[in-house]
């Protein structure tokens, strides 16, 4: 059965210019892979529910680096190798970019220890960690700062600068309150986004839990500053084989020339080992 | 109030200034699904456009991003004051403004030259998550309540502040207060594309009214009024799947053909009653056997010949 296979999540978004008459490339374009098409000076929110969306961030970290665009990736939740071997599945290496100066890679796990055990003169990134009261992610910001803005030396490598977070739910539970990272956000935005015209993406967590204020505050309050939110849910009815979950796309803060109709799609998708597949929902090739 | 009807092309200036004519807070409330500031840009637009400067307190966009879409007539009108770039003084160099946004809002009280001005602050939720509600509030009263210059009437001095709202951050009672303080305030909503505005007059010594106006917002941030969505409402044909028949490559069996539909007829169901089944029931002789029971009793059983009810003096 030949199923209603849209395109992967790379082909839905490259096209997804509000400039252009159709956001999304017709099916025949499947086969182009367009990263220059790709809006500069945005932000976007992964946010998942009942289910692990960080197969976004997986994505999101490939296109980048094979758009030739510069990197700082704060990965607080997984190890560098982790990140590495499913970015070799889908074509890019990790050490490879590192080395070349593309990627700046700040590895949460294994850096936090150095707050604790190595003198330094600057304000560690993960500083926060150290302070007893209620402290602020600026030497994070500082970091990313430092990592994106182009060297002085007149060579424009790289297209433009990207930063990727995994995630900031994390820095909740490490202790930052919400205003402090949508605070951290806002700077980033400011200077990543608006000052030298790159993108940022950051997952969240939603954790369904309504009494959990500070998640919620965070997650609604980054919705707020997003252009665009990819929200991942499991399916109500539960684990499906066939069926991982649902993907909802939220355009906002279209810019002028964008009719606002058709804002918003959702699609149901499978994870495969190189590829996740998307289909309309209801139209999985396995059940029907 | 206008009237539902065909849409006229002043209307939604009527709309618009029926908005700002009240004065005092125009609260805006949004919600992720349905962005205001575009609301909001269309509310400035149409006070720049009667002649008013309009001072933007900005912290959640930037001015660039702000000012896009409008054209120079408007954005000469317009005065941003950046809350943006460096709202918390990381960079150091000063340029954060003194006493923070509200210090600069609490400037804005101060203005000194005549006539109507409109404040528009983006947004106010920014403010509540960093300030106390009871401060944000008197700062509002204190600017939408302005004593007049000395010198200048009354009725001349009319300060308007259009307040954006995300009403999802924050709890019952900020909202609460929020609303209480504000003569007009605007929720937005939408449905099939097509946006939506309540909105709630409170005009003094009168009770509040309300008013659900339709319209979607063009790129230069005039509205064009809606007669609101269709009640037959087809569903948008999604321009991006072609439509897949699933009926295609079942496992199992949609149709039936002519004979299989004759060989459903025929069939007689156990359950269904028919006369002749009827008299074959009534009468089991001709040929049929009378039916027999065949028992084989147990070795449990006990086979008491005796009626049971035989000692029951009835």
């Amino acid at each position: 059965m030949k199923g209603m296979h849209l395109p992967d999540i790379r082909m839905l978004l490259q096209g997804a210019s509000p400039r252009s008459s159709e956001m999304f490339p017709e099916l025949n374009n499947l086969l182009n892979t367009t990263p220059d098409k790709a809006e500069q000076g945005k932000l976007t929110l992964l946010c998942d529910a009942r289910t692990d969306g960080s197969f976004l961030v997986h994505h999101f970290l490939s296109f980048y680096l094979k758009a030739n665009c510069k990197v700082c990736f704060v990965a607080l939740l997984q190890s560098f190798s982790h990140y590495n071997i499913v970015a070799q599945k889908l074509g890019v290496s990790l050490a490879a970019a590192r080395e070349r100066g593309q990627l700046v890679f700040l590895e949460g796990l294994k850096s936090s220890v150095d707050v604790f055990f190595q003198a330094q003169e600057d304000p560690h990134p993960l500083q926060f960690l150290r302070e007893a009261s209620a402290g602020n992610l600026q030497p994070l910001y500082e970091f990313v700062r430092e990592a994106l803005t182009p060297a002085d030396n007149g060579e424009a490598a790289w297209r433009c600068p990207v930063l990727l977070v995994d995630d900031l739910s994390v820095l909740l539970s490490l202790g930052m309150g919400a205003v402090a990272v949508l605070d951290f956000v806002h700077y980033c935005r400011a200077t990543v986004c608006c000052e030298l015209k790159g993108n940022m993406v950051a997952l969240v967590h939603d954790s369904g839990d309504a009494e959990d204020e500070e998640n919620n505050t965070l997650l609604i309050g980054l919705s707020h500053q997003s252009h665009l939110i990819l929200r991942t849910e499991g399916l109500a009815t539960g684990f499906c084989k066939d069926v991982h979950g649902q993907l909802r796309i939220l355009w906002r803060r279209p810019s002028q020339s964008t009719a606002r109709r058709d804002r918003s799609l959702t699609f149901q998708y499978k994870i495969q080992d190189k590829n996740v597949s998307f289909f309309a929902r209801g139209m999985s090739p396995a059940i029907l | 109030m206008p009237s539902e009807g065909a849409a006229g092309c002043g209307r939604w200036s009527e709309m618009l200034e029926s908005l700002l004519a009240l004065g005092g807070l125009v609260l805006l409330r949004d919600s992720v699904e349905w962005e205001g500031r575009s609301f909001l840009k269309a509310l400035i637009r149409k006070a720049a456009l009667s002649g008013e400067q309009v001072r933007i307190l900005g912290c959640e966009v930037s001015e660039e991003e702000f000012r896009e879409g409008f054209d120079s007539d408007v954005n000469s009108r317009l005065v941003y004051h950046d809350l943006f770039r460096d709202p918390l003084n990381w960079s150091k160099t000063g340029e954060a403004p003194p006493g923070g946004p509200l210090g600069a809002l609490r400037a804005m009280c101060k203005r000194t030259d005549p006539g109507p001005v409109t404040i528009a602050i983006d947004s106010l939720s920014w403010l509540l998550l960093r300030q106390p509600c009871t401060t944000v509030c008197q700062v509002l009263h204190a600017l939408s309540h302005r004593t007049p210059c000395p010198g200048h009437s009354p009725a001349v001095e009319q300060v308007r502040v259009l307040g954006l709202l995300h009403e999802e951050l924050h709890g019952p009672g900020p909202v609460g207060a929020l609303s209480s303080l504000a003569q007009t305030e605007v929720t937005l909503g939408g449905t099939a594309g097509l946006d939506s505005a309540h909105i709630v007059f409170r005009r003094p010594r009168q009770r509040p009214t309300h008013q659900t106006q339709w319209f979607s917002i063009l790129p230069d941030f005039s509205l064009d009024l809606q007669e609101g969505p269709r009640l037959e409402c087809q569903p948008h044909p999604d321009p991006y799947t072609s439509p897949v028949d699933p009926t295609t490559h079942l496992t199992f069996n949609l149709r039936l053909s002519k004979k299989e539909k004759e060989a459903r007829d025929g069939l007689t169901l156990p359950f269904q009653f028919s006369s002749e089944k009827q008299q074959a029931l009534l009468r089991p002789g001709q040929g049929q056997a009378a039916s027999h029971i065949f028992y084989e009793p147990d070795a449990y059983d006990d086979l008491d010949q005796e009626d049971p009810d035989d000692d029951l003096d009835v």
